[in-house]
């Protein structure tokens, strides 16, 4: 092993490292909003609402998030309206395309967990919201979607680990994140090995944080799963006498 | 210029890019369904360590998925097309060849998508195995079968039938990763896309019609799957 | 039933002191006991007692710490494995004698993607290697037999509890075997499929079968079989006739458990 070049390597893929976690956390955010709203539209009472979100999934989901990216990246230039709109500067951007094609992809596999989160809500407690004369929108702010995101935390977690991954692609589009670093490096150097094993690491070390934050997160909003650690004294106690 | 209706673009005639698109197509699948089976056997040999294999075997397993979950694909397709060539070319001078010597873009592919799929269907076959009935396995040891033969008639076809669902699953990430190794320079059908954007100059066509295909394909698969598990599932307890 | 014959019989299975234990706790503590060729011994005791663990020592299912088992003449030969225990010398002869032994299990076990019909053929044209032809036909008289032979092409997700054990019977018979081994055949099934369990199983004790039997059902230990075998704690408290036993048991034991 080659000390010098495997530390040269990680200082330059830690480098890198704030713009993968720019272009994650962008994607996310803003394809959680999205979800949310195409989530929504799924139990929407206006049928072409409906199947304009079904729709939607099934496109995003069923193609490669590559041509998604390439799509938006190349494929929108061809158009000299775009070049001329307001929205070119942003366009232009590979690093906004990356974030825009990221975020419009994780919507779709996310708004299918947060449906699938509000569908394991028990019809009961949306009844008994009902009866205490709240309003819908009351009932899907503090019934539905609390239960809800609790129920989808789990797989939100795989899907925020799937984008992280998937931030990698920005570098096929001339991003410098840590794939784009990493493939520079091997180009250059041909030690695919020593930098796999760095670059890898790197990866593995933001999906393990992001793990732990999800357990973190997923622990913080479930109370009532929890042991009742304050009321436990009591019990041994009222034991011991 | 004027520009070309879709039908002309997609003509399989002179000046049309029919051709070229269809054998893009076929590639994609071939690379899916080679990438595909290789993740399967690789998928099999790692349940197996995980449920059958000793503490050194499991641990082997253990660390193989959980390092392909975590990092990307695209990063274990550089790592096989430039480690490969890498590789190639020093054994090449070994035998006194002279330069670089390319790893076939094809084979780096097929390798990076089944050692990435192969840590999913891992995953299907270790699960579709504990959803298999103990007691049902126990029967077939109490009639006196041996091991191979219990596993053949009995533990593999069971296994098989819990593991469809998750094996539909995996084939769909696999297509869709299979766009991937464009980068290698592969004439799967992304690439060719690619190669039709920029003699055309028209990207957004060309992406949306690789986009359209790549849909058309697993839209048939999918189908192709649910038929296949629901005539294979016949009688199979889901618990 | 004590027919006159099962004294001069030969002996069809013969178990000598078997020991087992589960880690610290020692489940069987050397249990023997012989059943001839047509006899019906029932196995009763209270759960933990370890009348599962001995049928299942018998195939060797569970693995014996210590002692033989004898089928047809036949001896289990086991090596001493380091730590004290035994292990079987040749798995290919264990193979053999568990194909000359029908197990019928709590939970029937059938295996789900075979039909009923593919359930019953499957060992003896995988494992006896008898011709195909024959083996469907020996397979649809015995399902006649246990009465669902109009079930032959259902898988067993679509069986009654009842109609399952009555498959998981037919399968043990096609193997044609020396002793039927019934691990509590009756013991899962809802109280109102039991009666047809032990039609089938009265059925067979009346042709003669020879059959251990690990069973809470008193009613059949006492009027079908033709040994009673108490087991506490590992240990054999009780054996003998049915109306020796019910009629008067040497163990306080016994009686208090007959009347629970």
């Amino acid at each position: 092993m080659d000390w010098t070049f495997l530390q040269e390597t990680f200082i330059s893929l830690v480098s890198a490292v704030p713009l993968t976690l720019l272009l994650a956390a962008n994607s996310i955010a803003l394809g959680a909003i999205l979800a949310v709203g195409i989530a929504v539209a799924r139990f929407s009472a206006i049928a072409p609402v409906r199947w304009l979100a079904q729709a939607y999934v099934f496109v995003f989901r069923g193609t490669p998030l590559l041509v998604q990216i390439f799509i938006i990246y190349y494929g929108l230039s061809q158009f000299p309206a775009i070049r001329h709109s307001l929205l070119w500067p942003i366009l232009r951007e590979p690093y906004w395309c990356a974030v825009l094609a990221l975020a419009l992809n994780t919507a779709a596999y996310t708004s299918e967990i947060v449906r699938g989160g509000l569908l394991s809500v028990p019809f009961g407690q949306v009844e008994a919201a009902r009866a205490c004369g709240m309003s819908r929108f009351m009932i899907f702010r503090r019934i539905t979607l609390p239960l809800g995101v609790r129920q989808a935390l789990p797989g939100y977690g795989n899907e925020m680990i799937s984008m992280v991954k998937a931030t990698s692609l920005a570098s096929i589009i001339t991003l410098m994140e840590v794939t784009g670093v990493a493939a520079r490096i091997i180009s250059e150097s041909y030690r695919a090995i020593e930098v796999f094993i760095v670059a890898g690491a790197i990866y593995l070390t933001i999906n393990f944080l992001l793990t732990r934050l999800v357990q973190l997160v997923e622990f913080r909003l479930s109370p009532h799963l929890r042991q009742p650690v304050a009321v436990l004294p009591a019990i041994i106690e009222g034991e011991a006498h | 210029m004027t520009q070309p209706g879709i039908f002309e673009l997609l003509s399989f005639g002179p000046g049309g890019w029919g051709n070229i698109l269809l054998a893009g197509a076929m590639m994609t699948i071939l690379i899916a369904l080679s990438g595909y089976a290789t993740g399967a056997v690789i998928g099999v040999l790692g349940a197996w360590a995980k449920v059958r294999g000793g503490p050194g075997m499991r641990l082997v397993a253990d660390v193989y998925t959980t390092v392909l979950r975590g990092i990307p694909d695209l990063l274990v397709i550089y790592l096989l097309y430039f480690g490969g060539s890498a590789a190639i070319t020093a054994i090449g001078r070994l035998f006194g060849a002279e330069g670089f010597i390319g790893f076939p873009g094809f084979l780096a592919g097929m390798l990076a998508v089944g050692i990435t799929s192969g840590a999913q269907h891992t995953e299907v076959f270790r699960g579709a195995f504990r959803a298999v009935h103990p007691g049902e396995i126990e029967a077939a040891i109490a009639c006196g079968m041996p091991r191979w033969l219990r596993f053949r008639r009995i533990v593999a076809p069971l296994t098989l039938r819990h593991a469809l669902p998750g094996l539909g699953n995996v084939w769909q990430v696999v297509l869709k990763e299979s766009a991937l190794v464009s980068i290698t320079g592969v004439a799967e059908l992304l690439r060719q896309a690619q190669i039709a954007a920029g003699s055309t100059g028209l990207p957004f066509d060309f992406y949306l019609i690789a986009g359209g295909i790549y849909l058309a394909i697993s839209t048939v698969s999918s189908t192709v799957l649910h038929r296949a598990e629901r005539h294979f599932s016949r009688g199979v307890r889901r618990s | 039933m004590s027919s006159p014959a099962s004294s001069i019989a030969p002996v069809a299975i013969s178990v000598r002191d078997i020991h087992k234990s589960f880690g610290p706790i020692e489940v069987l503590k050397g249990i023997s006991l012989d059943a001839r060729e047509g006899e019906v011994v029932s196995i009763l005791g209270s759960s933990g007692s370890g009348k599962s663990t001995l049928l299942r020592c018998i195939n060797m299912l569970e693995t014996p710490d210590r002692g033989e088992v004898t089928v047809a003449g036949e001896t289990i030969e086991m090596l001493a494995a380091g730590n004290g225990k035994s292990r079987p010398k040749d798995r290919a002869q264990v193979d053999r004698i568990r194909s000359r032994l029908g197990m019928v299990f709590q939970s029937f076990n059938l295996w789900s993607h075979k039909t009923v019909l593919e359930n019953v053929i499957e060992a003896p044209i995988h494992v006896q290697k008898r011709p195909r032809a024959e083996c469907i036909e020996e397979a649809e008289a015995l399902l006649a037999k246990v009465g669902i032979a109009a079930k032959r092409n259902h898988y067993p997700a679509h069986l009654s509890g009842g109609q399952q054990q009555r498959a998981a019977i037919a399968r043990a018979l096609a193997m044609r075997p020396a002793v039927m081994l019934f691990d509590e055949p009756t013991s899962a099934l809802d109280p109102e499929l039991v009666g047809e369990v032990l039609r089938v199983m009265r059925a067979l004790a009346e042709e003669g079968r020879t059959m251990l039997v690990v069973t809470h059902e008193m009613g059949f230990a006492r009027d079908v079989s033709s040994r009673v075998i108490f087991l506490h704690q590992g240990q054999i408290e009780e054996d003998g006739r049915p109306d020796e036993v019910f009629g008067n048991a040497k163990s306080e034991r016994f009686r208090r458990f007959i009347k629970a």
